[in-house]
């Protein structure tokens, strides 16, 4: 007994130490928030630290939802989210939080029609009406009519959707929003809504499962993830009037298309933007943080971080899938991250 | 006087473990409800009673959900019950030892796999499959019946149950085994010798015996399949409809906190949440009183039987 009584004592002594140690080289920073990005932002926090090697930044992929609940309670010091927060949560916050824009990601809308050998176009009120349960037939005139020359199947469509809450279904139904009323009276955006028709499937892979598994079926992926699948991403008709295939640089273009009405505190949404070439499904995701940091040697850190994420950190975007932000809006970005105060 | 102290000391420790269940559920109880208050106040009863969840307009109702639950789990124990007992049966009377012992260990296997694989597997091997085969044949033959009407995708309430049950049979099976097991030996030697044959002897003997362990593993088993999660979501459709169609796609309470919470961002739409979490506590604790009646009420017709 006695001696097992010593043996707690000595671990938990020299793990107290080895804590000790190590917190006197390194600052730690923690965030938590989306998990779109996580990725990504695991990426940018290794390469980071052979930049700084005084800073370790630590990252719970939670979900925007948890990410802004956290930020409000200043249990982290940063949070992210793939969608804006509202006037109401930004009420909520002790301090002025900013929205940094790091990085973009499109939705493609995905198919299974084994015999399709063409690459299917969507108009944007077939892709709404589809998923309003108004298109019910692969072989409705609608669709024949943005896809000339192709066999279209006569089976009935099954439309699959994300049962989770997430920033995908965000970003998807600000697109369908945008482009049909009746979608957003009935309907509405939000990273979980009230589906008039469909199945739901659990994360991305769930939605894939459904599609994969259902001769028939439409849903909607992260172009991440379709690439990463191969999974056929239908071309989709934008603002311009041009039929756009999903891909980095098309969703590069979207985030280009919106420079010039960027608001200053960069709570945009990035779908239907202007630009020939832009993809019309896309979205930014955002690091939430103080204006004014609580604390000086990690609001610096913080800072500093950020503005390598802008610049040096981008490069790594295209090859884990993500949208590098233009130099337009990183030259933007820059200005508002020396508001900063620490 | 020291041994006494040491009996005092063990027994208020135990004490004091004992009652830490009883804090802890007041404690949940108090606490899902205190966040839950939002929703209590602004739908009141109708949360219970409405099929509506539309988490943009703010207007929640747990129906669906509840219905999704009860009937998925009670088609589970529909299809693992009989299976189970089958196989617990065979494993504790019939088979002989060279198969006892592989067969136990591969069906506490069948228990140690996560639920998620479960899930996949459900999605990408079970679906298709019922799709294909299953689905297409209950249509044509039954098809007269309400339960296999209209369209068939693959996942649904019936793939939610097929899966469920074969969770649950592990738990119910290997119960239910050690109970026929622990039934003791003169049971079965006196049914014998007032010339039973080897079927009357089990079901006489063994059966009417252990009936209060086998309703105690069926609790259990119940108790798995409804509050299983993610092998659900991934195969039941996730769709807030009540449907009489065991074809057409449901939705389970456990599932939509699993799916919403981590997104839900208003204050609402948390609470909502939050008491879906609380009704599923108190389906359960119904469900679970009534299984437990239904015990006490067996159980004691048993005991007259055997005596007499």
């Amino acid at each position: 007994m006695k001696k097992l009584l010593w043996l707690i004592i000595a671990v938990s002594a020299v793990s107290f130490m080895a804590g000790t140690a190590s917190a006197e080289k390194l600052l730690l920073i923690n965030g938590a928030g989306a998990t779109f990005p996580y990725p990504l932002y695991s990426k940018w926090f290794y390469e980071y630290a052979k930049v700084d090697e005084g800073v370790n930044f630590n990252y719970q992929s939670i979900g925007s939802g948890g990410g802004i609940r956290q930020i409000l309670a200043q249990t982290v010091d940063f949070g992210a989210s793939d969608g804006p927060m509202t006037d109401e949560q930004l009420k909520q916050a002790p301090g002025e939080l900013l929205h940094i824009p790091m990085t973009a990601g499109a939705v493609v809308v995905t198919y299974n029609l084994p015999k399709m050998s063409k690459v299917l176009r969507f108009s944007p009120d077939v892709v709404a009406d589809i998923f309003l349960g108004r298109i019910k037939k692969w072989n409705d005139p609608r669709i024949a009519k943005d896809n000339p020359g192709v066999n279209l199947p006569g089976g009935n469509i099954i439309v699959a959707h994300r049962s989770d809450g997430s920033g995908t279904t965000n970003i998807f139904t600000d697109y369908l929003s945008s482009v049909s009323d009746d979608w957003k009276t009935r309907v509405g955006k939000g990273t979980s809504v009230n589906w008039p028709v469909g199945l739901g499937g659990k994360g991305n892979e769930g939605v894939a499962g459904l599609v994969k598994q259902s001769e028939g079926a439409i849903g909607y992926v992260e172009l991440a993830y379709a690439v990463k699948n191969n999974l056929p991403a239908s071309d989709i008709k934008n603002k311009s009037g041009n039929f756009i295939t999903p891909s980095i640089e098309s969703t590069t273009a979207a985030v280009n298309g919106k420079a010039n009405s960027m608001p200053s505190d960069f709570r945009v949404s990035l779908v239907n933007p202007d630009g020939a070439d832009a993809y019309p499904i896309s979205g930014l995701t955002w690091i939430l943080v103080y204006k004014n940091q609580p604390d000086k040697v990690k609001g610096k850190k913080i800072v500093e971080f950020l503005r390598w994420a802008e610049t040096d950190g981008q490069k790594y975007s295209t090859d884990l899938l993500y949208a590098p932000l233009p130099e337009s809006i990183v030259k933007q970005v820059q200005e508002k991250l020396k508001q900063i105060n620490y | 006087m020291k041994i006494k102290f040491v009996d005092q000391a063990f027994k208020r420790a135990t004490t004091v473990m004992a009652l830490s269940v009883v804090a802890l559920v007041v404690l949940l109880v108090f606490s899902m409800a205190c966040r839950s208050m939002p929703a209590i106040r602004k739908f009141g009863w109708h949360f219970l009673f409405t099929g509506t969840w539309d988490p943009v307009k703010e207007v929640f109702g747990a129906l669906p959900f509840i219905f999704g639950t009860v009937v998925s789990s009670a088609l589970a124990l529909l299809i693992a019950v009989p299976v189970s007992l089958g196989i617990a049966v065979y494993l504790a009377e019939l088979a002989p030892s060279y198969i006892k012992q592989p067969l136990s260990f591969l069906i506490e296997l069948l228990a140690a796999i996560p639920s998620v694989v479960y899930g996949l597997w459900g999605i990408f091997a079970l679906a298709p499959f019922l799709r294909g085969s299953i689905q297409p044949f209950l249509s044509k033959y039954f098809g007269f019946l309400p339960i296999f009407q209209g369209e068939f995708y693959g996942v649904g309430m019936l793939t939610a149950g097929i899966i469920l049950s074969i969770m649950i049979i592990p738990t119910i099976s290997s119960i239910s085994r050690e109970v026929f097991l622990a039934v003791p030996f003169s049971q079965r030697e006196a049914a014998l010798a007032l010339g039973a044959t080897r079927w009357e002897a089990i079901r006489l003997a063994v059966l009417g015996y252990a009936r209060p362990g086998v309703m105690g593993a069926v609790i259990l088993g119940l108790g798995r399949a409804l509050g299983e999660t993610m092998a659900v979501t991934m195969v039941i459709g996730n769709r807030p409809e009540i449907s009489a169609s065991l074809f057409a796609p449901s939705y389970t309470m456990a599932s939509v906190i699993a799916n919403e919470f981590t997104e839900a961002t208003g204050n609402l739409y948390l609470s909502a949440l939050v008491e879906i979490g609380l009704i599923l506590f108190f389906v359960t604790l119904v469900v679970n009183i009534i299984a437990r009646a239904l015990v006490w009420k067996v159980s004691g017709k048993v005991k007259g039987e055997i005596r007499e």
